[in-house]
């Protein structure tokens, strides 16, 4: 299910025109390879995230499209045309700030209307722009305000307004949700979505939130280490994680040790210790031997004896509210976490007690290290 | 965030980079014209012969440092002995500056502390206070000091008023008089870089200490003066070096006998009796003094960092 | 008892703090009322009077001062004008400039006026100006000023350069600015607190300075502090008192502006 998805995409990014087309791009600050040979192609009118830990490397790519890096090799192109050699004045590409940087000493007006003065565009417009823009944000009072005198959230939005005001191309956004408190993140991140339906624009994201890349990327690019691990729609990203990385990184799993007998057509056999043969779902190119599987945890379900794919002790149950996690032991050691849905019917189990768990179907993937 | 930090230090962005020369430059020529070149020139000056009236001969000579350290009696006929005058003048520079850096630091520090464990509202308005006086010329509050400790000055008058004495003490013109000065002109900068370091000062480490038996003494030789020792080493030059070199608290409050290297500068370039090598030299000491102090201290402050 | 476990609290450092304070503030104060003393016995108090201020502006030593205040105050303004738009320049280099070679050495250059005792630095640009055959006078002191107060423009400047990220001026790019304009725009009037205070302060030191003006100034060339300093020679008259009590002022006007600027600044970030 997961790789038909993936090839369907595949067909239609190569149909869509490309926005942003990053090639081999390197960037180096001394010996530290920030960027170590990054190639994208982000669509146009995508949604497109850049996800991965502190450090990756995706805020410094973010910043090379931007401009603010000047990249040690390579070439991003914008709709077909190099801009590497570009200042950022002259990209038509605009940023939201990790933390707004809105111009102190400018009211809001006057920050939102800021990139539009700098093009030159006339009073009158640039007035009517502005108030267009504020009105998009629901900002439309705050006009004459300093942006110190807004909230967090407020702020994200006159970043918004400003950013979009000279109607870019392309919109860079820097982690700009991580500054806010939780229920108004949850709340911006359909807003955001929502702006980019209306507005056409293609948003380039960053962010190490992968709740916050699922949500609202059409495509998400995984980065560790300076190198892109995987480019796929959420899904793909969540359910067929092609390393190890990627499966630990996006949401949580069990990565278990396996033996894998035999290959053929994206299937795997694989011996796991003390339980059942397992069907895995696999890369065409592996080989026999030692590998790792990753099961996510909700896709455990309670079984009795026969119809149980494993069976573990449990060591610790967590009530969670929506639901159980159950942390187990499987017989050969390794541990094994497992999310129940609490429903009425569900009976918490106990500790020390041995339970049969079956594997939904296609749930068990194997990865590459 | 360890490539973030670093691509933010880096700033690739901000387009400042092409243009650190043209924007260092006038920083560069103004100081480099008028003030190392002239040190430099001070320095060939040392080497230099003296004119009559004052002059100078472009003739390489030793003659200035000669004078500095050794005594050949009047005709420059008599066995050659150390010069103790000028390396008195030095002893007694050196021992005053000193004094009044520790009269600075005890005075200073518990000031830095207090203001430090204010209220954070009314901190800066502490640290005012302390400033004022600092930017206050040196000149006026030399003057006022001498104005306020002359032998019928208010000081003195306060005393005998109150009935503590029977005849004015007398204060002006002595070495005391000069301390008192040294202590009040350079006070405000003991102060400052203490406060600075202390109002970092983690008050937790003190909690912990105490929780851990230390007694409050205790816990300040321990914990506390190790932990700002930066800021009291950078509080103690800035009081040092310039009482070092003092010029007005010697000659306005102190007599014929409390000649400080400041002075003995100063006359050298004063009228006909003027002796310009000899007077580049005794600079030259100065300052290579000055500068041994503040190599030290860097010495001191990248050792504290690591 | 919550006096006792209070871990900031140190028997007498209160009664030393007040000492300080006293020690700083009394002498200030002792001149400053008895500037306003009637009697011209500077000793004895005869009553309340602003007969020596008349006396510094209309007195006979009044032409004087005013010759000497209008050197100090044109040299005062214009070398901290000039030291300030330096030090604008080398802060931006210092600070955005990024990583590059020299940079320690820069810094040690525009912060050697702080270090060279001042003497030194006065002895040096005497002979520095009569070697290259120039007449000390107003000139003179104008350079010897500028130089330094480089350095005492440039701490509040830099200062308040580095509490400024760089996205404001990314930002300003981002929206289609250009280095000029992000710089004029929104780097300038961020900065202008930490222009300002450096620029009094600047002044202020211009202002006071007596040691190296009293080796370049050249004869019959005088500003303020060495005009006083000739007066104070002969004795303290109660006319100097008076005109040390206006400087006075001066000075703390120009400290409590820089301190306003500073904390206006700081409420605005």
């Amino acid at each position: 299910m997961g790789l038909v998805q993936t090839e369907k995409l595949g067909n239609c990014g190569s149909l869509q025109r490309e926005a942003v087309g990053i090639k081999r791009v390197v960037k180096c600050y001394g010996s530290f390879e920030a960027l170590k040979g990054v190639s994208l192609s982000i669509a146009d009118n995508e949604f497109f995230t850049l996800l991965g830990p502190s450090g990756c490397g995706k805020t410094t790519l973010l910043r090379s499209i931007a401009g603010f890096e000047d990249v040690t090799e390579g070439e991003i192109a914008l709709y077909g045309l190099d801009i590497a050699a570009l200042p950022p004045e002259q990209r038509p590409v605009n940023t939201v700030f990790q933390q707004y940087a809105l111009f102190p000493h400018m009211s809001v007006r006057e920050n939102v209307a800021f990139g539009l003065r700098m093009k030159g565009v006339a009073q009158a417009e640039r007035q009517a722009r502005a108030a267009e823009m504020l009105e998009m944000v629901h900002l439309s009072e705050f006009g004459d305000r300093l942006p110190s005198q807004l909230s967090g959230g407020q702020q994200q939005r006159v970043a918004l307004a400003r950013a979009l005001a000279p109607r870019p191309r392309v919109l860079l956004l820097d982690e700009p949700l991580s500054a806010l408190d939780l229920k108004l993140r949850q709340a911006m991140r359909v807003e955001l979505k929502q702006l980019q339906e209306t507005t056409g624009i293609t948003f380039v994201f960053v962010t190490h939130d992968q709740e916050e890349a699922l949500a609202m990327s059409d495509r998400i690019a995984v980065m560790s280490a300076g190198e892109v691990q995987q480019v796929g729609d959420p899904r793909t990203i969540y359910e067929a994680p092609v390393n190890r990385f990627v499966a630990e990184f996006i949401g949580e799993t069990n990565v278990l040790p396996v033996t894998v007998s035999d290959v053929s057509a994206g299937r795997a056999r694989v011996a796991l210790a003390g339980c059942r043969d397992l069907i895995a779902q696999a890369p065409e190119d592996l080989s026999p031997g030692a590998h790792h599987v990753s099961i996510r945890p909700e896709r455990l379900s309670l079984a009795d004896g026969g119809e149980a794919d494993l069976t573990a002790r449990v060591e610790r149950v967590v009530y969670l509210g929506t639901d159980l996690q159950l942390l187990a032991c499987l017989p050969n050691g390794a541990s094994l976490t497992v999310r129940l849905q609490n429903t009425a019917r569900t009976s918490l189990p106990l500790q020390g007690q041995e339970l049969g768990f079956q594997i939904e179907e296609g749930a068990v993937r194997l990865l590459v290290d | 965030m360890a490539a973030e930090a670093t691509s933010r230090s880096a700033r690739s962005g901000t387009g400042w980079q092409g243009l650190v020369l043209p924007l260092l430059l006038p920083s560069w020529l103004v100081i480099g014209i008028f003030m190392l070149v002239p040190v430099a020139l001070m320095a060939v000056y040392s080497f230099l012969t003296k004119d009559f009236r004052g002059g100078i001969v472009w003739q390489f000579s030793l003659d200035a440092y000669d004078q500095f350290f050794v005594e050949r009696g009047l005709f420059g006929d008599e066995p050659p002995l150390p010069n103790w005058t000028y390396i008195t003048i030095f002893w007694r520079s050196i021992w005053q500056a000193g004094l009044a850096t520790l009269l600075c630091l005890i005075i200073g520090f518990p000031t830095a502390w207090f203001i430090a464990t204010r209220n954070p509202r009314h901190r800066a308005l502490w640290v005012f206070l302390i400033t004022v006086p600092y930017w206050v010329n040196l000149l006026i509050r030399t003057v006022s000091m001498r104005f306020l400790l002359r032998d019928h000055g208010p000081f003195n008058e306060m005393l005998m008023a109150i009935g503590l004495i029977d005849s004015p003490l007398r204060i002006i013109n002595t070495d005391l008089a000069v301390q008192i000065g040294l202590f009040y002109s350079y006070l405000p900068f003991m102060v400052l870089p203490i406060y600075a370091a202390v109002e970092r000062y983690n008050f937790a480490l003190s909690e912990a200490a105490r929780d851990l038996y230390a007694g409050p003494w205790t816990v300040l030789r321990e914990i506390v003066l190790p932990t700002v020792k930066p800021g009291i080493v950078a509080g103690c030059i800035l009081v040092f070096v310039p009482s070092l070199g003092a010029f007005l608290a010697p000659d306005l409050l102190g007599g014929a006998r409390t000649y400080m290297i400041g002075s003995l500068i100063d006359e050298q370039f004063r009228g006909s009796a003027g002796n310009w090598p000899f007077g580049s030299a005794v600079a030259m000491i100065l300052l290579t003094m000055v500068l041994a102090v503040l190599l030290w201290q860097v010495r001191v402050a990248t050792r504290e960092k690591r | 008892m919550a006096a006792r476990t209070d871990i900031r609290r140190y028997m007498g450092f209160g009664a030393l703090t007040a000492l300080c304070l006293t020690v700083l503030y009394v002498p200030l104060i002792v001149v400053a009322v008895y500037s306003f003393n009637a009697s011209r016995s500077i000793t004895a108090w005869g009553g309340f009077s602003t007969h020596w201020y008349v006396d510094v502006f209309v007195g006979p030593e009044a032409p004087i001062f005013r010759a000497a205040a209008w050197n100090s105050i044109s040299i005062a303004f214009l070398a901290s004008t000039a030291a300030t738009v330096i030090a604008v320049a080398a802060a931006v280099a210092m600070v955005r400039g990024g990583r590059f070679r020299g940079r320690q050495t820069s810094f040690a250059i525009i912060s050697l006026p702080l270090m060279v005792p001042e003497i030194v630095i006065a002895v040096a640009t005497l002979i520095f100006f009569t070697t290259i055959g120039v007449r000390t006078g107003y000139g003179t002191i104008l350079i010897a000023h500028i130089t330094f107060c480089i350095p005492f423009a440039y701490l509040p400047i830099s200062a308040r350069l580095q509490g400024i990220e760089d996205t404001y001026e990314l930002a300003a790019r981002d929206l289609y600015a250009t280095r000029w304009q992000a710089f004029r725009l929104i780097l300038l009037p961020l900065m202008m607190p930490g222009v300002i205070s450096g620029w009094l302060l600047a002044f202020i030191i211009s202002l006071d300075d007596f040691i190296i003006t009293n080796f370049v100034k050249g004869a019959g060339m005088e500003t303020l502090p060495t005009a006083i300093f000739g007066s104070v020679k002969q004795g303290i008259k109660p006319n100097i008192m008076a005109i040390s009590t206006l400087m006075l002022a001066v000075s703390v006007i120009f400290v409590t502006l820089s301190y306003l600027i500073n904390r206006i600044g700081q409420k605005a970030r």
